[in-house]
């Protein structure tokens, strides 16, 4: 199963907790999560379901290419690491 | 009178009370998060519309126990694949404006990038005014200086019928439905833009409505501060005049209608387009008492030296007395006046940004 972890800078919103997840590519896994909390849903993703513009995800260090689809492929010991972009001062 | 008035910052939400004669801070929340709109109602519920810089905007509501928590914000449908050339996102941006419906838990939220949205549970849930949404007109909205999206800024419900609604959008003029949102129509004339080109100085849709202002006894009194002067308009927005006697400026975002005397305004003017400072350094208040005929100068506890607070368009409020009126600014300045705006008393908080300031009626 893929590990996702969220930024402690949720956490000041609501709990956001790491999960164990099963999914074949980022969105997946991401939707699993999201159905057990689905308030967190729209602190990562907008309504069109892409990633939010100043939200990154990284899967295993390196960042997802797809941020619209979010199709990148995840294998069963990944982790995901959803943070905030930087923006902003 | 009104004794809560609610103050939305950047950096949270302030809720003032009336105490021995002055106005005190008695609660924070969401310190540290912008606060785009907000919404009182007469039994202590509030609604307050947040805009986080990166998980997107949220809308909390607190009931009339006093307990908060997280509402569904408004989305947007899934985008069509045919509408690959729409120029704005089919996503909230922010909640701009929330206004009471006038009818048992209806709500309006104006939006950007120009969704209008509607709640008829007490904003448990919304959904998108699809017919606004989808009119072909739309693709000529214009984003906002300082943004790419145009937003609602305004929602004015007729207080005799609540199907009868106005709209103001920058950039795109103001729009009319009489029949609860079921069909639209950009109404508008008597505008001009006149940094636009002289073929579309005059174009309805490219007007930059800051803010509009209605008088809640004299329905077909609106006020409008546009980007290019005052307007004020005798048939509920159709038809609009340019109010020239305003000073000392004629360029300015917020506006206020007397709640029951359609010949009372007050504006905060400043200096125009990319400077956006008060004029001369001085913060002033300017009202009309007969129908933008004459101004007063109003200035008596208001700094008149080096003194550079912007109001934005949210940021001028009146009760429904017509004598209680307070004002916030981009440096945290904050004024209340008990007469009328004859005379001002300064808040000594210093406050984040101010963005928008709200009596809770009585």
């Amino acid at each position: 199963m893929a590990k996702v972890s969220f930024t402690s800078a949720l956490q000041r919103f609501l709990p956001a907790p790491s999960a164990q997840v099963e999914g074949t590519t980022v969105g997946g896994a991401l939707a699993v999560v999201f159905a057990s909390r689905p308030a967190l849903r729209g602190y990562v993703l907008d309504d069109q379901g892409a990633l939010r513009r100043h939200v990154a995800v990284y899967v295993n260090g390196e960042p997802v290419r797809d941020r619209v689809r979010l199709s990148d492929a995840v294998g069963a010991h990944d982790e995901i690491y959803v943070f905030q972009a930087l923006s902003g001062g | 009178m009104t004794d809560r008035l609610h103050v939305g910052t950047r950096k949270g939400l302030f809720e003032l009370a009336r105490v021995d004669g002055a106005w005190e801070i008695i609660d924070v929340q969401f310190l540290g998060d912008p606060v785009s709109a907000v919404l009182a109602d007469g039994d202590g519920s509030v609604w307050a519309a947040l805009d986080l810089g990166h998980f997107g905007a949220k809308l909390w509501h607190r009931d009339h126990a006093g307990a908060w928590r997280e509402l569904a914000v408004p989305e947007f449908p899934p985008k069509p694949e045919d509408s690959g050339d729409d120029p704005h996102p089919w996503s909230l941006g922010k909640i701009w404006v929330l206004e009471p419906g006038g009818a048992p838990g209806r709500l309006w939220a104006g939006t950007m990038p120009g969704g209008l949205f509607r709640s008829d549970d007490g904003g448990a849930s919304w959904s998108l005014n699809e017919t606004l949404w989808r009119m072909p007109e739309r693709r000529h909205w214009a984003g906002v200086a300082g943004g790419e999206q145009p937003g609602i800024n305004s929602v004015l419900v007729d207080p005799r019928d609540p199907s009868d609604i106005r709209i103001g959008v920058s950039t795109a003029g103001v729009w009319a439905s009489t029949d609860a949102g079921g069909s639209w129509r950009l109404i508008n004339r008597g505008m001009y833009a006149e940094y636009m080109p002289p073929e579309q100085r005059d174009n309805p849709i490219v007007q930059d409505v800051h803010r509009l202002a209605r008088c809640a006894v004299h329905p077909e009194i609106v006020w409008c501060q546009h980007h290019n002067g005052v307007f004020r308009s005798e048939d509920a927005g159709t038809t609009w005049h340019e109010v020239t006697a305003i000073r000392p400026s004629k360029f300015g975002f917020a506006v206020a209608a007397h709640p029951s005397d359609p010949n009372t305004a007050w504006f905060v003017p400043a200096v125009k387009d990319e400077r956006r400072i008060p004029v001369d350094g001085k913060v002033v208040v300017a009202r009309t008492r007969d129908g933008g005929r004459s101004f007063d100068v109003l200035t008596r506890g208001l700094p008149q030296r080096h003194a550079y607070d912007l109001v934005w368009r949210h940021g001028l409020a009146v009760d429904e007395s017509g004598e209680r009126l307070a004002f916030g600014s981009t440096s945290g300045g904050l004024w209340t006046s008990e007469d009328g705006g004859q005379s001002w008393a300064m808040s000594e908080a210093r406050l984040p940004p101010i963005a928008v300031v709200r009596f809770a009626p009585a």
